[in-house]
């Protein structure tokens, strides 16, 4: 692999770029791979990374029914926080947050890592209490948040109505290491590192089904041809359940609808991302002026990637009082991704009743910001069968009751 | 926009007059109960990509719980029934059947 870097744009530049490779492979499948991903969204591809970067695991192979980041990875709005309330969450998010400081540097991709800032709204008492405890949990676990005033609210953001009739601002919970990053660029980085070290991305590519001898995993059917497998990692979202079936278990997730949209460009108005949980919106300013609107999950099962509009029309009319100058914003996109959602709002990062298969899945509303942590936590799950960033997440604690609620943090807004 | 009848009182909703209430026909668990069935009860759930049961209310309209069939890859609505039963009527089977010739019930 040829690396990017200011001398290559010059080189490139005098002979008309004709030297650019190709970022990722498309190769046949070989008939084993030591260990099978299925998913090369953000979270699968950087299994893969992991595995083969701190565990030497290089024989892999990453499959994808549709095409590269093209599932939840390109649909969301791509904030990276790590301010959660309970300390399994506080290390696996930190961890993926400091990751994404350097991840372009150690992927010699740009991801685009804009640590501006993230802001959630206190608008309610209630929430004044909520995000205090959440500050003050943070300072213990080791992540830089704090909780600020109103005017500090207004300096930070200046956009912002801060005495609204109905719901005032009184408060934030401040993350100033938290920011956004460029969603597809987190997938094609992991993918062209990935493929650098020999491993295959098939895409075009569905599992149909899970072979299994003497309760262990020995393979996947696919519709181009079997493979056989030493491991299985499934990491595939909202079609978690669908995999679980086809592999013989089932999994405490529901799948339905979190939509997204984005304004026509403007001139730069606001340097951080907001987010307003009480009534249900948040929103940030991508780099080509856009605004980045996102808002609450539909509440019934569905896989239709679109969701119901009325609840864009609830998000859109929140943020319009939060902050009455996007009044008169024209939309530009919208779209809908599927979100596997857990009874605690927390992931799962797993061994599996069947011997050799992991899963990871459970993100919910909020797993890009998760990827370099959750992909590194998962890499060493499956490479040596436990990691202390994983010990949490584990299938057993709904039988066991060990949850990791995180339903202030994750239930709503990301 | 999801429109559901409500077999209740007879009202072609629409779902923001609806409130979700997850996969119908569960079979419930009461103290004493192994971990295992509670698990299955409180957590595990079919999460099914097509043929779907499930729990709605008409919560601005007539307050009552009743089930529907849909399918989650579709949206199409297949019928909606009264909740006092434990598994879907032979008609909504019908119904299924007649739309999905190769689904057999989990």
């Amino acid at each position: 692999m040829r690396r990017y870097s200011a001398f290559a744009i010059a080189r490139e530049a005098l002979r008309h770029h004709t030297g650019w490779e190709r970022a990722w492979r498309s190769p046949e499948p070989k008939p084993r791979y030591d260990v099978i991903i299925v998913g090369a969204g953000g979270h699968g591809l950087a299994t893969a990374y992991y595995l083969g970067k701190n565990h030497g695991i290089r024989n892999v192979a990453v499959i994808e029914k549709g095409w590269l980041g093209g599932g939840n990875t390109g649909r969301n709005t791509t904030i990276i926080r790590s301010n959660y309330l309970q300390d399994p969450s506080a290390a696996i998010y930190e961890k993926a947050r400091s990751l994404y400081e350097t991840l372009s540097q150690d992927l010699n991709y740009n991801v685009m890592f804009s640590p501006r800032g993230v802001m959630m709204l206190a608008q309610t008492e209630h929430e004044i209490r909520g995000y205090q405890r959440t500050a003050h949990a943070n300072a213990l676990q080791g992540v830089d948040t704090t909780f600020i005033s109103p005017s500090r609210v207004k300096e930070l953001c200046p956009i912002i109505n801060i005495d609204g009739p109905r719901y005032p601002v009184l408060g934030a919970l401040w993350q100033p290491r938290g920011g956004t990053a460029r969603h597809d660029a987190v997938a094609w980085g992991y993918a062209r590192a990935c493929s650098d070290m020999g491993m295959d991305i098939l895409q075009q590519t569905e599992v149909t089904g899970v072979r299994r001898e003497g309760g262990r995993v020995v393979g996947v059917d696919t519709t181009r041809g079997p493979i056989d497998c030493g491991k299985l990692g499934i990491v595939v979202a909202g079609h978690s359940g669908v995999m679980a079936e086809r592999a013989g278990f089932r999994l405490p997730i529901e799948s339905v609808a979190l939509q997204a949209l984005v304004s026509e460009p403007i001139k730069p108005v606001m340097d951080v991302v907001v987010m307003a949980n009480t009534v249900h919106g948040y929103m940030s300013q991508s780099d080509k002026g856009e605004m980045v609107i996102g808002g609450g999950a539909d509440g019934y099962n569905n896989y239709t990637q679109r969701g119901s509009f009325h609840h864009v029309e609830e998000t859109v009319r929140a943020l319009v009082e939060t902050f009455p100058m996007i009044s008169r914003l024209k939309m530009l996109r919208w779209w809908g991704g599927i979100v596997d959602m857990t009874g605690d709002r927390s992931p799962i990062l797993s061994k599996t009743p069947v011997e050799g298969i992991f899963v990871n899945c459970g993100w919910g509303t909020g797993g890009f910001k998760a990827i370099p942590g959750s992909g590194w936590a998962m890499a060493e799950l499956m490479a040596k069968g436990h990691s202390p960033l994983t010990e949490g997440f584990s299938l057993d604690r709904f039988r066991e009751g060990r949850f990791v609620d995180e339903s202030v943090a994750a239930g709503v807004a990301h | 926009m999801l429109t559901l009848t409500c077999p209740c009182c007879g009202i072609s909703a629409c779902e923001t007059e609806l409130a979700p209430g997850g996969e119908a026909h569960l079979k419930r668990f009461g103290p004493g109960s192994p971990d295992a069935d509670f698990e299955s009860y409180l957590f595990l759930r079919q999460n099914s990509r097509g043929v779907h049961f499930e729990r709605w209310r008409h919560a601005m309209g007539c307050g009552k719980w009743f089930l529907a069939a849909r399918d989650t890859a579709t949206l199409e609505v297949f019928g909606t029934y009264s909740a006092q039963t434990t598994e879907p009527p032979a008609d909504i089977i019908a119904a299924i059947r007649a739309k999905r010739p190769d689904w057999s019930p989990a």
